[in-house]
């Protein structure tokens, strides 16, 4: 196979640092290596099975908690960076970058962001080195978009807390150590650090997914669990905390279906100009020309607003709404260029040979996951005209 | 402990080879150069063995001029590794160099640095498989050299090291300093870190401006390997054996009775 380069239209690679490009190049070099030349992902895909055999080395290579402080193991890097990490991982496959993704900006993040020092010292650096995997559980069966009608309830007990309710469509579940769980409590939503192996708790997979088939996703099942004072992340407060984890992780995912776009127009590209049809390469006919053409400018278009997001992020300046503008858009844009892709690939596109279909599947989730595209629609409707759109 | 480790810039083993326009030379475009898997190893081990005020040296030589060239970028990447600092020969027509010529850079780099108490090589550059650098090294730094190293251990200014030749396992003492090429086995192959990388980029590497001799030999001709002969299908089944020895006996030649 020969080198991966990536698509760059614009000239990007001279608004990254030398170090940006030193990191996105070394995590680049990993997939390639340990996901896809070696067909790992194809073999995890049909299988339906995560390569958990990854996690220590995603920690040993650092790729765990990117952006928070070095004093706490993790990587004390920018968000641009963590970015280009995300994007690298979703070229080989959404459930990897989807495990990063929930391990870092919804595990790492608040335990950081909402926890006590002992939390912090307790779990991030372990984190940082996949030692101990985490999940996220505000979703549940009957609240996907709506989490504020949430069930699971906290009830106090003694010092501590009694856990009850289902949490659904969690990644990670079933292999997680600990599980940040978000409760209503007589004070409101809060969040909880759970371990798994508590009394109560269980996580089956849900069985027979179509997309996401190399990435672990579970129910979390709470039956009178007994959890101590020290589970409560002490800084939660209201919907608004889980939120702010969400925001993370999409900014993360904003980069990270570029990985999925690139690796289908590579594939496409590649595939029109080596099949002949009526005596000359497919690329050669204006028909997939003009697709070609479509994904390469969506691609380019979703790779600027990344950029800046990620700088805006960098300087403090990135809102909510920025992140709602680029998951809606690029995940949107991903999932039809991953159509284009198979159509391009033809009968071919439809075989695990080729890469196309298994992300377009994976897609199908992620513009699905961490928001819908029809809710962040509705979030950029409420910025722009003040109105909320949400309710009836 | 001072180590000085050679490496070179190779093909990735996926990579498809094509002869370049001039018929002598590989074309280098979309061919990934990657430190090779023998090399990345010796780094590997020199970094256990360096011990805490030692220091680990990578030498590469290669195209100079402006931008990168695969020889330093591989450096960086055994810095990246953890290497201390890499030292970079610079040569306008690497394509032309014999592996004598190459010993003899790697050779005054190093006597240059005053000091070495072990020299690493690879067993073997992935790409044209000479197997010559690593002991002509030796010899040009008048050291004891022990090829195909599979494991390697130092005490008391001595090296124990067993090495793979066939059907067995050598096991040969050898007092330091030292040259010692490695096989795949010598040490596991690791991943840099993301931060190491970043760290790397601040480490030191020397250009170190070497003389090269004029070319004691030239690539004639590159060609790629012969298209492998198609086969032949005899039949199916037990009904197929006497044709197949027959075959075997008197086209083939590949068996005699």
């Amino acid at each position: 196979m020969s080198e991966f380069r990536g698509v760059d239209f614009f000239d990007l690679d001279d608004l990254l640092s030398d170090e940006e490009r030193a990191i996105r190049d070394a995590v680049r070099e990993f997939v390639d290596r340990e996901l896809l030349d070696n067909l790992t992902i194809e073999k995890h895909h049909r299988e339906g099975t995560f390569p958990s055999h990854l996690v220590p080395l995603l920690g040993e290579l650092g790729c765990l908690g990117v952006t928070l402080p070095e004093e706490y193991g993790c990587g004390g890097m920018n968000n641009v960076t963590y970015g280009l990490i995300n994007q690298e991982l979703e070229r080989g496959d959404s459930g990897l970058r989807s495990f990063v993704s929930v391990q870092s900006s919804l595990c790492m993040f608040p335990i950081y962001t909402f926890g006590t020092e002992e939390q912090k010292r307790l779990y991030l650096a372990r984190m940082a080195k996949g030692e101990v995997i985490g999940c996220f559980g505000l979703s549940e069966p009957d609240h996907g978009s709506d989490p504020s009608g949430m069930e699971t309830k906290a009830t106090p007990d003694g010092d501590g807390w009694i856990l009850n309710g289902t949490k659904r469509w969690i990644t990670n579940g079933s292999i997680a150590d600990i599980a940040i769980v978000w409760a209503q409590t007589p004070d409101g939503i809060r969040g909880f650090i759970v371990p798994t192996d508590a009394p109560g708790f269980s996580a089956p997979l849900i069985p027979g997914k179509f997309s996401l088939r190399a990435s672990v996703t579970s129910e979390l099942v709470m039956e009178d669990v007994k959890i101590g004072p020290e589970a409560l992340l002490p800084e939660t407060g209201g919907l608004k905390s889980p939120l702010k984890c969400l925001t993370s992780a999409r900014y993360g995912i904003v980069w990270g279906v570029i990985g999925s776009m690139m690796a289908v127009f590579d594939e496409a590209l590649r595939y029109t100009k080596q099949r002949p049809q009526f005596g000359k390469p497919l690329a050669g006919f204006q028909l997939v020309q003009e697709k070609l053409v479509w994904m390469h400018t969506e691609l380019t278009k979703a790779q600027l607003v990344a950029l800046r997001m990620g700088r805006l992020k960098d300087e403090g300046k990135l809102k909510h709404y920025h992140v709602s503008f680029g998951k809606r858009n690029n995940c949107w844009a991903a999932r039809e260029i991953a159509k284009l892709g198979r159509e391009l690939l033809g009968a071919n596109g439809i075989c695990d040979e080729y890469q196309v279909m298994r992300h377009l599947m994976n897609l199908e989730s992620v513009y699905t996951y961490e928001g819908t595209h029809d809710i962040h629609t509705l979030a950029l409707g409420q910025h722009l005209t003040g109105h909320s759109a949400f309710r009836g | 402990m001072r180590v000085f480790v050679c490496v070179k810039p190779v093909p990735d083993t996926a990579a498809r080879i094509k002869v370049g326009g001039d018929g002598k030379t590989i074309d280098p475009s979309g061919v990934k150069f990657i430190l090779g898997p023998y090399d990345a190893r010796t780094v590997a081990k020199a970094l256990e063995l360096k011990g805490e005020d030692g220091e680990v040296v990578v030498v590469s030589a290669g195209m100079g001029g402006k931008g990168e060239s695969a020889a330093n970028k591989r450096i960086k990447d055994a810095l990246a590794l953890g290497a201390d600092r890499g030292i970079f020969i610079a040569d306008e027509a690497p394509e032309n160099r014999d592996p004598l010529a190459v010993a003899k850079a790697l050779a005054t780099a190093i006597q240059n640095e005053g000091g070495h108490d072990l020299v690493l090589c690879g067993r073997q550059a992935m790409d044209d498989q000479a197997l010559a650098v690593g002991p002509m090294l030796a010899t040009l730094l008048d050291l004891p050299c022990v090829t195909d190293a599979v494991s390697l251990e130092v005490s008391d200014g001595k090296a124990v090291v067993q090495r793979a030749a066939e059907g067995r396992v050598e096991t040969i003492e050898v007092t330091l300093p030292a040259l010692i090429t490695g096989q795949r086995d010598l040490a596991d192959e690791r991943y840099p870190k993301l931060k190491d990388i970043l760290k790397a980029k601040k480490k030191s590497v020397a250009t170190f401006d070497f003389a090269w001799p004029a070319p004691a030999y030239e690539v004639v001709s590159l060609a790629p390997p012969p298209d492998p002969v198609a086969g032949k299908i005899v039949g199916e089944g037990p009904d197929a054996v006497p044709e197949l020895l027959k075959l075997l006996q008197d086209e083939a030649k590949a068996l005699t009775f």
